[in-house]
């Protein structure tokens, strides 16, 4: 798989103004945005119960263009441009789902759900169990995340362990086009709330070929996508591609890692993860959200209980740092980047 | 109000409140965990339910409404057992269009929104009612569900029920504005004020409201001002925080007497047989609330129930050795 070359490359490498995907391809070679697109074509053209809504999608066709011109042709009742109110957004699609819609809201940066984080831990997650399944809530939260375009305060926030925290919640963060086609179909259809994290920096920049006709499930189920002896390196979205790059240059330095994306945070493939983990016996886990009670805690929890004899070092974890998010044009000191990856891999292999 | 409605609508706040008098009783003898009562709110509850039709239209509560959710519907036996614990059997029927309580105030309200702006998209002919507390006007949600609401002309109905408190915060703490109807034309849609205690205004204002949302001109804000008589719920004392001439003076407006006199006025149903009507309730209530206090609490297992319709194998795990130890 292509990985992006570096996690410094400059911002004007990010496309800006007024940019339309060149067709509406459902498969083939495609981008991260692209894969999304063809998704939300393919299922809304399936089922016409879903709602497409949230600030700026409608006639704008969302900030980075996912959903344009899909307002014309699917009608301002299926893709809705709402006022700027997150708590209302996902609120809304509570009441819809309980109503016998199908809800996509899209929350503009996966930040700023902490503006509907009421309605999403404490009434969505829960009310299924609340109602005791009479309400189920087969809802998909859209959101972009992630870091390295120097976007302003929220904007690249990872906070995929908050929302590890909520019971009733799925977390789905793929990282390459197909996954990212096949994901959200089946986030889409699937009778349970998810958040679906699309990494912003990635969107036009990884393409891939994404198969036609109907997917595999691919929830709770982890993928190999570089194979390697000495170690695994653990990661999910935007941060695979960080690993595969670094695995690039372990391989001139003798080092073989392999690298295993988890793909969907809840559900977690424990089974999957410790199978591969077995086959090296040492791992590293990367991710861009800060360290204390990130996502990699549970990882290396869950490796060290269920595979302690297998494991012959410690699992380190290469993260951002425990601070707030920095100011854009500082974050590469923040991010987990690919020397630090390295020098981990290396630590860890030599141990 | 025909007559035969005067009647339904007298015996539901009369149900409501041996309701109240029997959970109240049931907490301090630890079969309840905590109840809060409608004392006080009759009118403005079951005035605003009686303008519907639960058969079209869909109630959302808050926490303080049960004559409402049982008249929309809710057997008996399942509001016992949500109260007393037994969760598995307090299910709102599938052809019942309510939804459950609501612990996070006001959290209904864009719930409501999204479930009125899901009727315009299926052209269902019903309307939604959402009640809410004065207290809750002051949550983000109340701002937001009304906005979105108004903008999408969304066929809902809100019923804020002003009972002059939130648990011990006076309205005159609450906000500054003198009547909380008149939010509504911050949302670009009418508002109204009425007696919260007068059922007859209750009903026809909700009437209104709901004949305008049913032709398609949007929200409406009814703002039933009453006084909650009782205390906020039972770990709550009122003491400490309002003086008794203030509760006396509520108590002798209370709207379910001024209900029965006007009952007995009219020849609709006379004091005596209001009294018979009123040990017949006592009796349904308790015996409803034997049977349930009868059914076994769940085994631990229930606590994974209905969590995911599609559970991850990890909770299916955890499910599996609390079952198992339970067994040892």
């Amino acid at each position: 798989m292509p990985a992006r070359e570096s996690v410094t490359a400059e911002p004007s490498e990010r496309e800006t103004t007024d940019i339309a995907p060149a067709n509406d391809r459902l498969s083939g070679e495609l981008s991260i945005l692209e894969a999304i697109r063809a998704a939300l074509i393919s299922e809304m053209e399936r089922e016409e119960r879903i709602v497409l809504y949230g600030m700026d999608v409608g006639r704008l066709g969302g900030i980075f263009r996912v959903t344009k011109q899909l307002q014309s042709r699917f009608g301002p009742e299926r893709v809705v441009d709402t006022p700027l109110a997150e708590g209302a957004i996902v609120g809304s699609a509570i009441g819809l789902a309980i109503g016998g819609m199908i809800p996509v809201p899209e929350i503009q940066f996966l930040g700023f759900t902490h503006q509907a984080f009421h309605q999403i831990g404490p009434q969505l997650a829960r009310y299924r169990f609340r109602s005791r399944g009479r309400y189920g809530m087969p809802v998909t939260i859209r959101a972009p995340f992630g870091g390295g375009t120097r976007t302003p305060e929220f904007h690249a926030d990872s906070i995929e362990a908050q929302f590890a925290q909520t019971p009733g919640l799925k977390i789905v963060c793929p990282a390459f086009p197909d996954d990212a086609k096949a994901m959200l179909v089946e986030a889409i259809r699937d009778p349970d709330p998810v958040i679906f994290m699309e990494p912003q920096r990635l969107y036009r920049t990884v393409k891939g070929h994404v198969p036609d006709g109907e997917f595999e499930p691919r929830f709770g189920s982890v993928r190999l996508v570089r194979e390697g002896r000495d170690l695994t390196l653990i990661s999910w979205s935007a941060a695979v591609h960080l690993c595969l790059a670094a695995a690039e240059q372990l391989e001139q330095q003798g080092v073989s890692a392999a690298v295993l994306d988890l793909r969907t945070i809840v559900p977690f493939d424990v089974e999957g993860l410790v199978r591969h983990v077995q086959q090296t016996g040492k791992a590293v886990v990367v991710h861009e959200a800060p360290l204390t009670g990130g996502f990699g805690a549970e990882v290396v929890a869950t490796l060290q209980q269920e595979a302690f004899l297998s494991l012959d070092a410690p699992v380190l974890r290469v993260t951002a740092f425990d601070v707030p998010y920095p100011p854009g044009a500082l974050e590469d000191h923040f991010l987990p980047s690919i020397p630090r990856i390295i020098a981990a891999a290396r630590a860890t292999a030599e141990f | 109000m025909a007559a035969g409605q005067v009647r339904e609508a007298l015996r539901w706040m009369l149900m409501s409140r041996c309701l109240d008098d029997l959970c109240t009783k049931l907490q301090r003898i630890g079969r309840i965990g905590l109840y809060a009562p409608v004392h006080g709110q009759e009118a403005s509850v079951v005035g605003s339910a009686m303008a519907l039709d639960p058969e079209v239209d869909w109630m959302v509560p808050a926490s303080r409404e049960q004559p409402a959710m049982l008249r929309h519907g809710l057997p008996l036996a399942s509001m016992f057992a949500s109260y007393m614990g037994r969760p598995e059997h307090a299910s709102i029927p599938p052809d019942v269009r309510l939804l459950p309580r609501q612990q996070s105030i006001g959290a209904q309200l864009p719930q409501a929104a999204g479930l009125a702006w899901s009727m315009m998209l299926r052209r269902e002919p019903g309307v939604v009612l959402v009640y809410c507390g004065d207290g809750a006007s002051s949550e983000g949600d109340f701002h937001e569900a009304c906005n979105l609401a108004g903008v999408l002309r969304a066929p809902l109905v809100i019923v804020l029920i002003n009972n002059r408190y939130a648990i011990s915060t006076p309205v005159s703490k609450q906000t500054a504005a003198r009547q909380l109807s008149a939010r509504a034309a911050g949302y670009g849609f009418p508002g109204t004020t009425v007696d919260g205690n007068d059922l007859f205004a209750v009903f026809a204002a909700t009437r209104d409201a709901v004949a305008r949302a049913k032709a398609g001109q949007g929200p409406s804000l009814i703002e039933c001002e009453t006084y909650r008589v009782g205390f906020h719920n039972t770990s709550d004392n009122p003491a400490e925080y309002r003086d008794q001439d203030e509760v006396d003076k509520a108590v002798a407006l209370d709207p379910i007497d001024r209900v029965r006199r006007y009952a007995a006025a009219e020849g609709i149903w006379s004091a005596t047989e209001v009294d018979a009507e009123v040990e017949e309730l006592r009796r349904e209530l308790n015996e409803v609330q034997r049977g349930v206090a009868e059914l076994p609490r769940p085994g631990p297992g229930f606590l994974f129930d209905h969590v995911y319709a599609d559970p991850p194998s990890r909770m299916l795990a955890q499910r599996a050795s609390l079952v198992e130890r339970g067994k040892t």
